[in-house]
């Protein structure tokens, strides 16, 4: 019953969540539709085409209407640019564009000591809320008059920072001063008061916590701006990274999947066919290929791991078997879907098996086992990049892993964008190629 | 020729089918669904095994597929990998021919079925009706000496499936082959069989059994003209009536048990 109340709670967290997300989300579906009415608007004005698809009426429920939109992509993608910009407050971006900043700069409040006869003075607080990384000295001061002094203090941006403000006052807490107000409000434990540059709140030992406003943008630990990753990667590919070169990291994941694809297609495909083409075959392997197909090949690191050890046969093993059940199942699907009747036009045309192999089953299942391997190619570079991850000294999954680590969240984003450039230009080479050698695939 | 099935019983498909072919003739064979067309002609093309009787062939029993019987399937039979000529060609180079000994047959054939501008074209780059042009060629191809077709042009369009109608007959007067053509169309059967075989279902044999003169008629000319031939309305109308009897038979017998 625990269980199902832990599980409660659980969802209770993801969705208040998901409803703070909802106004995120809308405000970004609306911008989407306000920019379809302004390219709609924009396109109205511009074409007069006439070709086929434009004079349809009917495109609302029609699926061979509804191709990707050019522009929609390319200002998408912009767009996320721009929002990636504006959040960072990137230099790429003109300063208009940037969401509120944290505050930096100079900016002071005042607060209110009151002593224990229940006399009250008033001080000034000057502060310098500085970037992080910086070293700046506090702003010195005239102590000014009554018993309470004037103090200088810094704070980092998206940091907070307690004030001592007794410190050089001549009633302490010690003595019982205790602060009542701050910029004339008046302040208690766990009631923040809102000054110009941020918000002070008094702590359960009468110390004052100066918290600097945070604004809307992201501190680069969290999201560097796109500029920084690019500097990132300028650097990493001449100066590499750990000991290693940035083709060698990228190399080496390319070696693993490349290596374990190959090495999976060519156990593979001949399993599939033999699963295929005789039923003995298939008995025997369906429950193996059926077991280990639902099992994802991350749960096998372990284990592979203890077995294989962190070195490349590891690796390669693992990838072997993320290939592996994918081209079985692909070639025998391909097999079972030759018509019979093109292998009986061909045994009536005096062909061999042997022939009826060479020249019907196998060219018949090539679109199949294609597709496969796109499926088989996108799995192994998932696969690597989270092995990698785990343990190995090169490799696009170690290089973000370490970084991590350290806290380099440019390279971590940097890693991550070059992990889906290179697992989109292998699928684009893949279709690529399923043109080139099965241009007839879906057109039997 | 009997089925078991996998609950225990069995199917009775085929039953006392004795037919004798002569060298050159022409038969079609016509009957409503589930009479066992296709089985006669899965076992004459040796596909299928028959549970008795047997399949004889110029003095040998047939107990497989063979070059000397030839199949002309309905649809989808063409290899899309292979271009038009390389499909032509299956049959010479699956015998080990050399590319000089068949390029001269292959080019004729396409010539005769008016392919001539389509040899080096991508099979799915053909209409239907081009692409049973390309499964008559290839079968010729290989010259067997029986041709089986199991409705050939059943996925045709009306006026395509005439001027192929036109085509098989042309190259059966041409080539002297044995053909037996399966089909569902009446019309088909009496244009395309000096013999026209009716088979009953249940179990499939054999009905009734007519010899036809429009075949000779149609041989290059013109088979609208054939049809207005006063026994082609007559025969068409017999047989219409015979195999509509059968149907409604079938289905009586469905919603009786």
């Amino acid at each position: 019953m625990k269980l199902f109340t832990d599980l409660a709670g659980e969802l209770g967290n993801i969705l208040a969540t998901l409803a703070a997300a909802v106004p995120f989300i809308l405000g970004y579906v609306l911008l989407i539709l306000l920019l379809l009415i302004i390219w709609t608007a924009v396109k109205r004005g511009l074409t007069t085409r006439r070709d086929f698809g434009s004079l349809k009426t009917v495109t609302f429920g029609d699926e061979s209407a509804v191709n990707s939109n050019f522009a929609a992509s390319v200002i998408s993608v912009v767009l996320i640019f721009v929002l990636w910009g504006a959040f960072t407050g990137s230099k790429m971006l003109p300063g208009f564009l940037h969401a509120p900043g944290a505050y930096t700069g100079e900016g002071s409040f005042t607060y209110t000591a009151t002593a224990p006869d229940g006399s009250a003075d008033d001080a000034t607080v000057s502060v310098i809320v500085h970037a992080v990384g910086q070293e700046v000295d506090a702003p010195g001061s005239a102590p000014g008059d009554g018993f309470a002094k004037n103090d200088g203090m810094v704070v980092a941006a998206y940091r907070s920072e307690l004030m001592s403000w007794d410190e050089n006052d001549e009633i302490t807490r010690d003595d019982g001063a205790v602060i009542t107000a701050v910029d004339g409000q008046p302040i208690a434990e766990g009631d923040p008061v809102s000054v110009g540059f941020g918000e002070v709140s008094l702590t359960r030992r009468g110390t004052l916590n100066v918290t600097p406003a945070t604004g809307w943008q992201m501190e680069p630990i969290w999201l560097p701006p796109p500029e920084d990753v690019w500097s990132r990667l300028m650097e990493i590919s001449t100066d590499g990274f750990r000991n290693s070169t940035l083709a060698e990291h990228l190399g080496y994941s390319l070696f693993r999947v490349i290596v374990g694809f190959v090495i999976g297609a060519m156990v593979g495909i001949p399993l599939g066919y033999a699963m295929g083409l005789s039923d003995w075959f298939r008995g025997w392997f369906d429950p193996i290929v059926e077991f280990m197909r639902p099992v994802p090949p991350l749960a096998l690191i372990p284990l592979v791991i203890i077995w294989a050890g962190i070195g490349e046969e590891g690796k390669i093993i693992l990838l072997f078997l993320a290939a592996l059940w994918i081209m079985a199942i692909g070639a025998r699907s391909g097999v079972s879907g030759v018509r019979i009747s093109k292998v009986h036009a061909a045994y009536s045309l005096g062909a061999s098996k042997w022939q009826i192999m060479r020249h019907v089953i196998i060219p018949n299942s090539l679109p199949e086992i294609f597709t496969a391997a796109r499926v088989a190619m996108g799995v192994c570079w998932g696969t690597v990049v989270a092995a990698e991850l785990v343990a190995a000294d090169k490799g696009a999954g170690m290089m973000i892993m370490t970084a991590s680590k350290f806290q380099n969240t440019d390279i971590v984003i940097m890693g991550i964008i070059l992990i889906g450039v290179i697992g989109f230009g292998i699928d684009m080479l893949m279709r690529q190629a399923e043109k080139w050698l099965v241009p007839w695939k879906g057109k039997g | 020729m009997r089925f078991d099935l996998p609950n225990g019983s069995s199917v009775q498909a085929l039953k006392d089918v004795s037919l004798e072919l002569k060298q050159g003739e022409l038969m079609s064979v016509l009957g409503p669904s589930g009479c066992g067309k296709t089985t006669l002609l899965n076992i004459l093309a040796g596909f299928l095994a028959p549970t008795e009787g047997q399949t004889r062939m110029n003095g040998h029993v047939v107990n497989g597929p063979a070059a000397e019987r030839g199949m002309v399937f309905q649809q989808g039979a063409l290899f899309e990998w292979m271009s038009v000529r390389d499909n032509v060609s299956f049959g010479p180079r699956m015998a080990g021919q050399k590319s000089a000994q068949y390029k001269q047959t292959v080019d004729h054939l396409l010539d005769v079925v008016g392919l001539q501008d389509f040899k080096e074209k991508a099979i799915y780059e053909l209409s239907g009706g081009m692409q049973q042009r390309v499964a008559l060629a290839r079968c010729l191809a290989n010259d067997p000496d029986v041709i089986l077709m199991d409705e050939p042009l059943g996925a045709l369009d009306a006026l395509t499936r005439e001027k192929m109608q036109g085509l098989v007959l042309k190259l059966w007067k041409e080539t002297g082959k044995t053909i037996i053509l399966i089909t569902h169309s009446v019309e088909e059967a009496l244009l395309l069989g000096e013999r026209l075989i009716v088979m009953a279902p249940r179990p499939g044999r054999i009905h009734k059994e007519y010899s036809l003169p429009f075949a000779d008629l149609g041989v290059g000319a013109d088979l609208r003209e054939v049809k207005k031939h006063p026994e082609f309305n007559e025969r068409r109308e017999e047989i219409l009536s015979m195999i509509w009897d059968m149907e409604e038979e079938i289905m009586g017998r469905q919603e009786a048990s």
